[in-house]
């Protein structure tokens, strides 16, 4: 037999094998048993010495070309295993994506302190500084500084706990207005701040009313401060809480402490060029108005020079009137079913 | 305050519907609550004369009536009406017609006679009772005979009744109390429409007797800035014309008879409260106004037996009281049917004492409510005369001469003076000067104008007016505020950010959050039972208020815990037993009763049941002390103090689990508390194994911190060593650590628990415990014998100052 002939063999032998492995190991035995240093090619190529110089090149040519073409085989053959092998262990590692993945433990601010904050924020970026104040006041800052002498009538709106002829729950936000009032420097810039709180009412607990709830008031006093600023960040405080699309309109009140005083409502549907007035539902969400100058005088602020406006919303009543809460009680018993409600974010 | 349309009508032309008519006073001047017609959807009722009533031949409360109702046939109806009668005009529903609540009237049969409609009550087409001139009891609505002489049988009811009348309900704030009259809301929806106003009119015919003659008046100024009587002789009390009566029943007032009915009328048109005495009740012809000695007692005519207190306002005749003036009349001078002499009063009473009366009295009266906001000062004695004259024209009765005159002043009209240019200043507007005289000559004020400057002299009809600004708010909601441009203010510029102790709460908030807990917000009042458990500091007084609602909501709390504690039991009692809350507020300090509490921010977390709940892939996971001792751990590390925190354990907390309970220290500062609530305190609020925490964030706040800094990340590799000890049971961990830390020296990174044993093979008095400690150095790779230098000084203290034996 020729060497052609046995290195043709060889070939074809090696060949079946390759392709008959069925794992990396009896492939590997195959690599080693044909192209290994003690293999079968090296065998044969031992028998080209006894050669002619002619026949050397062609068979050596021919031996390279086996050797290459096992090679190759070898190295197809072996990333088919390998990728069966793989697709075994993936199909193996199989899970059911659809099982719930373990649950985050995470909690949720209470829907009023999100309220709150996202008009802290929004404020905050309109220049203005949250101040907070006690929650058992003087009725001295509470009432009188608020223009609401003892006797007023108005005093009636707001049924009071009182601790003392002097102290009491305070009843608005307002008396934090009144201190700061009286606490600032105006040749260091305006007053513009909000002030975020508890307060308390002398009040049956039902539906719709608690003896705690929140308010925001905010205060703006400098030399050139317009109703139509008034309504301009009443607009903005809107858009925040409602949407860009919502539009506010104002109607007469009454506050002690402003004048002119005026009901905000915001529209509860989205405002386009092409609404009709008719259309438009309106719901009652702020108070606000011009501070009055009796106010701004009892703070020690020089009313002929200086004047601004105020504004107070319900943190309580908003998120009713929001989420379509129809107890009012639900904001301070905690259930976890209700607090978990209000979880989006962004 | 109601206020009707159609009356409305007598005093301006009001072209526009009743809807449109409301949404401007809205928008202009108050809030106009509800609008509604008294008719609604009724309809075919009809005004009938009763030809015939025969009795029922099956009945005995029964019986048959012919009407003739305006057709060609009389109309049958069987009715049980007790007080039908032949002759009377009365009020048909026929068959078809709608009457009150929706209610449809169809002809049938009642005990096999037929009837064709329905004779009515008042009350059955819609009217309150308590506004209804006769109880529904005594049966249908018969018109008395003068008014019937004017009806026509077949004549639509509702127009005959004024139920086809337009009612607006206004909500009047307390600087409108001028719209609590006719008069008011007139001059108002004028200035709305810019149309004039035509005032009621009236000719009073005196006697030539002298009513000075006849009684006596005193009152103190400081008492009734005015005080005036007349008197009305031969007065038949009886029922009023039914213009009066449908007039008051649509302002939402019950006629009751035509002294008393002329006397609400003139509250209804001028706003001013006015009473009737019966002249021969009273017990000497005077009458005085003075502040009542404690004690007094007065029967009002409400019927109840009142005792005044001392500085009630009250109405005296021969030093006895008679009636809470301006507040609620008294039963022993009451104008009733017997009456035929009257005494009239009309007063401006001072509002205080007015108020001071209403309130001890809770008397909230129209009368009560009208002096304490405030009327029209010069229409006081206009409404006397006015009153005088209509109860004389409607009882036939005589008006002697004269007012008697007790008290009076001279309405001294303020100047206000407003520029133009300070009313667009404050607006925002560019308003013409024009444009604002206008304004105020619809208001119907009168001013002298210069070069944009006004002097505006203020009727007494709107004492709510005395500043600048008030009128401004005139100017600002006659013009419109949808006027108003929409712009922010400038100006210089301000920073807005939080505070430090802002940031502080913030942060502490979201951190919780992030671990965990939903924020709660749970009330502030609570028993003094509560407020003084759980507390910080056990010297802090609760603050109480001193007429609480409830005995539940007496006390400010003393920690954030009774709260929480109160949130985790109300989620129990339904069936919520997993509950992982925080709440972020305050606590409270009495400083007495002159003084403000101290109030110091809390911040208090409780996680009860499971944290996690069983899961496909793993089991629950319940709440336990180290679950949240390591969030509070995590949320204290974020503070950044300065100083060590340590958790001392401390048995001595009442509410608390005495072995599972540490203080909680920032230095030698203590800051807090975590623990398990005690078994005990647990049961008292009715709650499962709880675990709880409360920080004082006031204190913490005043602790040194550190600001975040950095050191560059070892390039060489750390080294880990276990370390296994056996230490008496009662050695605290944090004790060993410390000691490890302290001969570690300065290449230990790092000190952590990873194992705590007892049971078998350890005896019951100790426990194991093995640390892992990580070593390394920033200069060089450390070498074993580093290592094992610092583990031999570790284990030398330990066992030197534990006994501790290494494993």
């Amino acid at each position: 037999m020729s060497l052609q002939t046995e290195l043709q063999t060889l070939r074809d032998q090696a060949m079946t094998q390759i392709d008959g492995a069925q794992t990396l190991n009896e492939l590997n035995d195959v690599r080693v048993k044909v192209l290994g240093k003690k293999g079968s090619l090296t065998e044969i190529l031992r028998g080209m010495k006894d050669l002619s110089a002619d026949e050397r090149p062609v068979v050596g040519a021919m031996a390279n070309d086996v050797r290459n073409e096992l090679t190759d085989q070898i190295a197809n053959k072996q990333t088919e295993l390998e990728t069966a092998t793989l697709n075994e262990q993936l199909k193996s590692e199989q899970i059911d994506v659809t099982l719930p993945g373990q649950p985050a433990i995470q909690g949720q601010p209470h829907v009023l302190q999100q309220i709150i904050e996202s008009l802290e924020d929004q404020f905050m970026g309109m220049g203005y500084q949250i101040v907070e104040g006690p929650e058992v006041e003087q009725d001295k800052y509470n009432f009188e500084m608020m223009n609401l002498p003892k006797d007023h009538p108005a005093r009636d709106m707001q049924d009071t706990f009182y601790i003392s002829n002097e102290l009491l729950m305070r009843t608005q936000t307002s008396p934090v207005q009144a201190r700061t009032l009286e606490q600032h420097d105006f040749s260091k810039g305006p007053l513009k701040m909000i002030s975020p709180g508890r307060v308390y009412r002398r009040d049956t607990d039902d539906a719709t009313h608690s003896h705690q709830f929140h308010q925001v008031e905010g205060l703006v006093v400098d030399k050139h401060i317009t109703m139509g600023d008034l309504k301009g960040t009443l607009l903005a405080v809107a858009h925040q809480l409602f949407g860009e699309d919502h539009d506010i309109r104002l109607r007469p009140s009454y506050f002690p402490f402003t004048e002119p005083s005026v009901e905000v409502d915001v529209s509860w549907n989205p405002v386009m060029p092409d609404t009709k007035p008719e259309d438009i539902d309106w719901i009652e969400v702020l108070g606000a108005g011009m501070v009055h100058p009796n106010v701004l005088e009892k703070a020690g602020v020089d009313s002929s020079v200086y004047g601004g406006f105020a504004f107070g919303l319900g943190p309580d009543r908003f998120a009713m009137l929001k989420y379509g809460v129809e107890d009012i009680r639900n904001f301070y018993l905690n259930d976890v079913r209700f607090l978990t409600q209000f979880d989006q974010k962004g | 305050m109601k206020v009707s349309v159609n009356w409305l009508r007598e005093y301006l032309p009001i072209a526009l519907p009743a809807n449109e008519l409301a949404e401007k006073i809205s928008r202009t001047a108050v809030e106009v609550e509800d609008q509604y017609r008294p008719q609604g959807d009724m309809k075919k009722v009809v005004i009938a004369k009763v030809l015939s009533v025969t009795p029922h031949p099956d009945s005995d409360h029964l019986v048959i009536t012919q009407l003739d109702a305006g057709e060609d046939e009389p109309i049958q109806v069987v009715t049980g009406a007790p007080n039908v009668a032949e002759g009377q005009t009365v009020v048909l529903a026929k068959h078809g017609s709608t009457i009150g609540d929706g209610k449809k009237i169809r002809r049938g049969k009642l005990r096999g006679e037929p009837s064709n409609g329905m004779l009515s009550a008042l009350q059955e087409l819609g009217l309150d009772n308590q506004v209804a001139p006769k109880d529904l009891e005594e049966g249908i609505w018969v018109f008395n005979d003068a008014d019937a002489a004017d009806l026509t049988p077949g004549e639509d009811a509702f127009a005959v009744l004024g139920f086809d009348d337009d009612i607006l309900e206004l909500g009047i704030t307390p600087n409108r109390a001028d719209m609590l009259s006719m008069n008011g809301t007139a001059y108002e929806v004028g200035a709305i429409l810019d149309e004039n106003v035509q005032l009621p009119d009236y000719t009073l015919t005196e006697s030539d007797e002298a009513t000075a003659d006849l009684i006596t008046a005193e009152a103190p100024a400081d008492l009734a800035k005015k005080y005036a009587v007349r008197v009305v002789k031969d007065v038949h009390v009886q029922d009023s014309p039914l213009w009066l009566q449908r007039r008051l029943w649509n302002m939402g007032i019950r006629p009751i008879s035509n002294v008393v009915d002329v006397t609400n009328l003139m509250l209804l048109t001028y706003g001013q409260p006015l009473h009737a005495f019966d002249y021969d009740q009273l017990p000497a012809k005077q009458l005085k106004v003075r502040t009542a000695k404690e004690g007094e007692n007065i029967k009002t005519l409400d019927g109840e037996d009142r005792t005044a207190k001392a500085g009630d306002i009250v109405i005296d005749s021969n030093g006895e009281a008679l009636m809470f003036a301006g507040v609620m009349g008294g039963a022993s001078t009451e104008v009733t049917d017997q009456t035929t002499n009257v005494v009239l009063e009309a007063a401006v009473f001072e509002p205080k004492a007015i108020r001071h009366a209403a309130r001890d009295q809770n008397l909230h009266s129209e009368s009560a409510q009208r002096f304490e906001r405030g009327v029209d000062v010069s229409a006081t004695f206009t409404a006397l005369d006015h009153a005088a004259a209509l109860i004389a024209e409607l009882g036939q009765g005589t008006v002697t001469k004269g007012r008697v005159v007790a008290q009076d002043f001279d309405y001294e009209a303020p100047v206000v003076k407003i520029s133009t240019d300070e009313i667009n200043n404050v607006l925002g507007t560019q308003i013409e000067t024009a444009e604002i005289a206008k304004i105020f000559d619809r208001l119907g004020f009168g001013y002298e104008e210069l070069d944009g400057k006004f002097s505006v002299v203020i009727p007494s009809r709107r004492w709510d007016i005395s500043i600048p600004a008030d009128l401004i708010e005139e100017v600002a909601r006659l013009y419109g505020y949808d006027n108003l441009p929409a712009t922010l203010p400038v100006g210089a510029t301000t920073p807005g950010q939080l505070t430090e102790k802002q940031k502080l709460i913030r942060d502490s908030r979201h951190t919780l959050e992030g671990l965990g807990l939903n924020q709660a917000i749970s009330y502030v009042l609570t028993t003094p039972e509560k407020a003084t458990q759980f507390q910080l500091d056990t010297d802090n007084e609760p603050v109480e208020v001193n007429y609480p609602m409830s005995q539940d909501r007496r006390v400010t709390r003393g920690s954030l815990l009774t709260s929480l504690l109160d949130d985790v039991a109300y989620n129990l009692a339904r069936k919520q037993a997993d509950v992982a809350l925080y709440e972020q507020g305050r606590v409270f300090a009495s400083n007495g009763l002159h003084d403000l509490p101290n109030e110091i921010e809390h911040l208090a977390g409780v996680v009860t049941g499971n944290v996690r709940e069983r899961d496909w892939d793993q089991a629950a996971q319940p709440a336990d002390f180290f679950y949240l001792k390591g969030l509070v751990e995590q949320l204290l590390t974020d503070y950044g103090f300065t100083d060590a925190i340590t958790y001392v354990p401390n048995q001595d907390r009442p509410e608390m689990h005495p072995g599972q309970t540490a203080d909680i220290y920032v230095g030698d500062t203590l800051v807090g508390f975590i623990g398990q609530i005690h078994p005990t305190t647990a049961k008292m609020y009715k709650i499962n194994k709880t675990f709880a925490f409360e920080l004082n964030l006031s204190t913490i706040l005043t602790l040194p911190r550190l600001k975040s800094t950095y050191e560059p990340v070892s390039k060489f590799p750390s080294i880990s060593r276990d370390l296994a000890i056996l230490v008496d049971r009662d050695v605290h961990s944090a004790d060993l650590v410390e000691t490890i830390k302290a001969h570690g020296g300065q290449d230990l990174h790092d000190v952590k628990v990873f194992d705590v044993y007892t049971g078998e093979n350890v005896a019951d008095d100790k426990k194991s415990i093995a640390y892992a400690l990580t070593f390394v150095n920033r200069e060089h790779t450390l070498v074993d014998d580093d290592i094992n230098a610092a583990i031999e000084r570790i284990t030398n203290a330990l066992e030197k100052q534990f006994s501790a034996e290494i494993r």
